[in-house]
């Protein structure tokens, strides 16, 4: 029996903009298992996005339930919900997100200041191979290597989940393949659940299982019996 | 340092003009606060000490000689704890070295030599031998304008007889804080001194053996003044009482009473306007600060920030620019603080130093000003502490642009897209806009107000010296004289025209309202001293009736027509109807006035003058000094040349000063408003205006988009600073009235063109900083950035 990190189950979450509600997921049920990676494929508006902001603690879900291990999320207030992102969850956003006034060292300090047991900045930064740029500010960085300072801010915390959208989304090729790297060590080396959103379908290879949604739902899931290297994909 | 903490610290560096401009108008807030409330505190808590110590009566009462058997009644008057008798009388003095005849106001010390009330505090010397009859002490500040030592002797014209002087120290004392000669708008030590003499000398100098004609008293904690005042009147009135009076009339305390409520109104007006538009601009600048780190706030969040902690970085921001607002303020409320001081040290004469600030309002100016900054973060800061997660990660929707009925109209009107921007741009936030307008026409209005101050000033000294007071000396006797003595006075040397005046004490009521002041009488046609009335026009006292100063008038609640009755003070105390036959125009004091042979026929006497007005050949000044030195009658003279020069001229000096702060401060204001409003709009639209540049439109057209909003706010703020200066000009002259002197209400249109000029130019030039921004704007960045 393979041990479940998140659980779902009939997840829905509609906007209401007024005039229109927008159903961007209508009933998900699903289990991510610990040391796994999993890649979430669908194209735009199908609802990868508003799940795995709420597997994250960033959103409610208008219904269902959803687990993180015994803690029940969806009974979160959002006290509840920081505490759990500071605890256990680390995230790499498509555009870095990175704090332009502050340092690489500092933005991953950003995390390990707030953190319970958090590596030392330089260690998270040294898993990115990012050492010799620690003191860059992020306007001096290229996008890879912002997008690298990205994943040792989230993986700095040592968090149980690494959660990714579109982390290559805004990478050429080459560079995007520097980030995958990185994110296949850190969940073989540290056992890091990690769950990747793209809507590139050629990085489906290097997961444990792929996660297709359609229309605010789960169309299929395929297991990959074998994962490719990142270094052998490319777009 | 936690990360956190060092986003903060580059935030204020990268922000620094714009936490610059906040800053300094937050220092303003604070320098004046301190300053004013600073003073205000230290003027009152030292004259509170030194009255303390010092034993400042609470009750004072003249009258023309009183037996000295009365002071026994007066002692037993319930509520009285003590009563000292005294002998005060005004006499002419001859300081070697002074060619001008100098005034003194001599008081009687008892005979033991030690005072019970009014204290004189030694500053030099010892205090006269009460045996003698030859030595005196002064007060510090005469001695040293006129280089008078211990051991140095003068001259005074004791009740017709010249005496020579010897002076054997200096003191202050809590009743001469304020030091001024009677009839003089300023002290001035020079020519009016105070001279404290043996009790046993001053009364058989003036036939004032037995008696006295001065009483001062210290009341009980529980005494209720106003029927101790009534009680001493009825005690005095039989031997000529002139009136009892508590503090609030005593000229030196009435004085400080004025310039504690200046100071006091002066904490409570100009400081909430500063801190409010620091509130303002505080709330733009953040509010645009976490519309730009949207994102930033959803990663903060995302990665387990709560949300009190991003509350308070924001809050921590605004705090950085108070704080940094407080220090300006603090040094250079220090500094205006010594400068007020230095102002204070030469009209007020304390013994110690209490022109120390105290820490009190160094805490207070410093906590309203990061109070007022977190207010004005608050409601940013909040929202950024509330906005969902994942909302913040996603770009913010525009904003709704609504067809309105103001579009119609621009339709209509046809104007270009550049003037529809700007227009849709102001209604779109009609908040920011309000607020903006609202600042800028502050601004206008300090200077409006400003300039009230210097154009109401040249009305005053106009009305007063070239209409009212136009004699260039004017003599006082003591007492009275017959009117026929004018014939002596027209023939001293250098006199060209010499006209008598009648001051007499009396108390004016009207139903329960009732004023002490004495009445002003004189002949019809004087041409020296004239009553100007309220248009601007000489008017003479009717043969039957008394005009009132428009103050006088208001206190007693008449109206021209109506009949008051007054108290003829200081002889038979006869009460009479007058009908008030005009109201007049004065700022100097309280004026009442009648025709010298009406009310010498209530008196029942040949006319008497108390002064003599006169023209004087300013050639035969020395001579006409030498003569007065050895006149009699005499107990004083005032230069009225001297007064007017040293009167506009202190006045022209602080009102220079005073302008140029408040042009400092309202220049302030709007490079403020102007700038940040300028900065946020640059932005806020960095994207469209690039937008525009590379469709082709030119540096200019694209800096019309973004000074236009500005300038067009602008000038939108005029009027309404225009009215807000006229309120705030109205209030001060309100604030500034006392029984003392009234400030009139000026508003020339050139203060108000004076005060557009000035905010219009500065928010031209604020914009045009911001401009050479947009000129460096890199296109490509720009549009590459995500909003």
């Amino acid at each position: 029996m393979p041990d479940i990190v998140f659980r779902t189950e009939g997840v829905t979450k509609v906007y209401d903009t007024g005039e229109l509600k927008v159903h961007a997921l209508a009933g998900v049920d699903l289990e991510l298992f610990a040391g796994e990676l999993a890649v979430l494929l669908g194209p735009s508006g199908s609802g990868k996005s508003t799940l795995l902001n709420i597997l994250g603690g960033l959103d409610h879900a208008t219904d269902g339930r959803v687990w993180f291990r015994d803690l029940e999320l969806t009974k979160l207030g959002d006290r509840g919900l920081t505490q759990y992102r500071r605890d256990h969850v680390g995230f790499v956003f498509q555009f870095y997100n990175l704090v332009p006034s502050l340092t690489a060292r500092e933005n991953v300090q950003l995390v390990t200041d707030v953190a319970v047991n958090p590596m030392r900045p330089e260690e998270a930064l040294e898993q990115v191979g990012l050492t010799a740029r620690m003191d860059h500010f992020p306007a001096e960085l290229s996008g890879g290597e912002q997008q690298r300072v990205a994943i040792a801010r989230a993986i700095a915390k040592r968090p149980e989940v690494l959660l990714c959208d579109e982390p290559t989304g805004a990478l050429d090729s080459k560079t995007g393949v520097q980030v995958l790297e990185a994110l296949k060590d850190i969940n073989e080396r540290l056992g890091t659940t990690t769950a990747v959103i793209t809507h590139n379908a050629s990085i489906r290879k290097m997961a444990h299982r792929v996660i297709y949604f359609q229309d605010g739902r789960i169309a299929r899931v395929d297991v990959n019996e074998h994962q490719i290297s990142p270094s052998e994909i490319s777009w | 340092m936690r990360a956190l903490d060092k986003k903060l610290l580059r935030d204020f560096r990268r922000l620094w003009a714009q936490a610059l401009a906040i800053a300094l108008v937050l220092a303003c807030g604070v320098a004046i606060l301190l300053t004013t409330y600073g003073m205000y505190g230290a003027l009152e808590d030292t004259r509170t000490a030194y009255y303390e110590r010092n034993r400042f009566a609470d009750v004072f009462g003249d009258a023309n000689r009183v037996p000295r058997g009365v002071l026994q009644d007066i002692t037993a008057i319930d509520g009285v704890r003590t009563a000292e008798a005294r002998v005060v009388k005004h006499v002419i003095l001859d300081v070697p070295g002074r060619i001008e005849t100098v005034t003194g106001r001599i008081l009687s010390l008892p005979e033991n030599g030690v005072a019970q009330l009014n204290l004189p505090l030694m500053r030099q010397g010892r205090l006269p031998d009460p045996t003698r009859a030859d030595e005196v002490v002064v007060n510090a500040p005469f001695a040293k304008a006129n280089n008078l030592q211990p051991g140095d002797q003068f001259f005074a014209n004791l009740n017709g007889q010249k005496r020579e002087l010897t002076l054997t120290g200096t003191a202050l004392s809590p009743e001469f804080i304020y030091t001024i000669g009677p009839g003089a708008l300023l002290p001035d030590n020079k020519t009016f001194g105070i001279l404290w003499m043996p009790e046993r000398a001053v009364s058989a100098a003036f036939d004032m053996e037995g008696a006295f004609n001065n009483v001062t008293l210290k009341l009980d904690p529980s005494a209720i003044e106003a029927e101790v005042i009534d009680r001493l009147d009825d005690l005095l009135d039989p031997y000529g009482g002139l009136g009892a009076y508590g503090r609030d009339i005593q000229v030196s305390n009435s004085f400080i009473d004025a310039e504690i409520a200046e100071q006091r109104n002066g904490s409570m007006i100009l400081p909430p306007i500063f801190y409010g538009i620091s509130a303002f601009l505080v709330s733009m600048v953040i509010g645009r600060i976490i519309a730009l780190e949207r994102s930033e706030i959803g990663l903060l969040k995302a990665v387990g920030y709560s949300d009190v902690e991003i509350c308070i970085h924001y809050l921590m921001l605004a705090c950085l620019i108070a704080v940094l607002g407080t220090l300006l303020g603090w040094g250079v409320g220090t500094w205006l603080s010594r400068a007020v001081a230095r102002i204070y040290a030469r009209f007020f004469d304390f013994p110690y130093l209490v022109y120390r600030v105290s820490y009190d309002a160094y805490a207070i100016s410093g906590i309203l000003a990061v109070l007022s900054a977190a207010l004005g973060a608050a409601k940013s800061a909040l929202s950024a502490a509330r906005i969902a997660p994942a909302v913040a990660m996603a770009p913010p929707a525009p904003p709704r642009f609504k067809r309105t009925l103001l579009d119609r109209v621009m339709t209509v009107l046809r104007l270009s897209q550049p003037v529809m921007m700007i227009l849709r741009s102001i209604v779109r936030w009609p908040v920011r806009s309000a607020l903006t307008t609202l600042g800028l026409s502050l601004a206008a209005a300090v200077l409006v107000a400003s300039s009230f101050f210097s154009d109401a000033l040249d009305v005053l000294m106009q009305t007063t010296f070239d209409q009212a007071n136009r004699q260039d000396a004017t003599l006082m006797f003591s007492p009275d004289v017959r009117e026929t003595a004018l014939t002596a006075v027209a023939n001293l040397p250098g006199v060209l025209k010499a006209e008598g005046q009648q001051f007499h004490a009396a108390v004016l009521r009207h139903g329960h309202l009732e004023k002490d002041t004495p009445i002003e009488a004189r002949r019809p046609g004087t041409d020296l001293s004239r009553i100007v009335n309220g248009r601007g026009r000489i008017v003479d006292a009717p043969a039957d009736g008394i005009l009132l100063s428009e103050r006088l008038a208001t206190h007693l609640e008449v109206q021209p027509g109506d009949v008051i009755q007054i108290e003829l003070k200081g002889g038979r105390n006869e009460t009479h109807d007058v009908i008030v036959s005009g109201i007049v125009t004065q700022y100097f004091g309280l004026g009442a006035y009648m025709d010298l042979e009406s009310l010498n026929r209530l008196l029942r006497q040949a006319p008497q003058i108390t002064t003599a007005n006169l023209l004087v050949d300013t050639n035969q000044l020395p001579d006409l000094h030498r003569v007065l030195k050895d006149t009699p009658e005499l107990s004083g003279l005032v230069m009225l040349n001297e007064m007017r020069r040293s009167f506009q001229d202190t006045i022209r000096q602080n009102i220079t000063i005073m302008t140029s702060i408040y042009v400092v401060i309202a220049v302030l204001i709007t490079f403020g408003v102007a700038y940040n409003g300028a900065r946020i709009q640059l932005s806020e639209r960095a994207r469209e205006l690039a937008s525009l540049r590379i469709l082709g439109f030119t540096r200019a057209e694209v800096s019309f988009i973004l000074m236009g909003e500005t300038m067009l706010l602008a000038v939108l703020a005029q009027p309404l600073g225009w009215l807000l200066g006229a309120g705030i000009a109205s209030a001060l002259s309100k604030g500034s009235t006392s029984d003392l002197y009234a400030i009139p209400l000026v508003l020339e249109p050139s203060g108000f063109a004076r005060a557009s000029l000035i905010v219009l130019g500065a928010a031209l030039l604020s914009s045009l900083i911001v401009r050479r921004r947009l000129d460096r704007l890199d296109l490509i960045q720009v549009m590459k950035t995500r909003e």
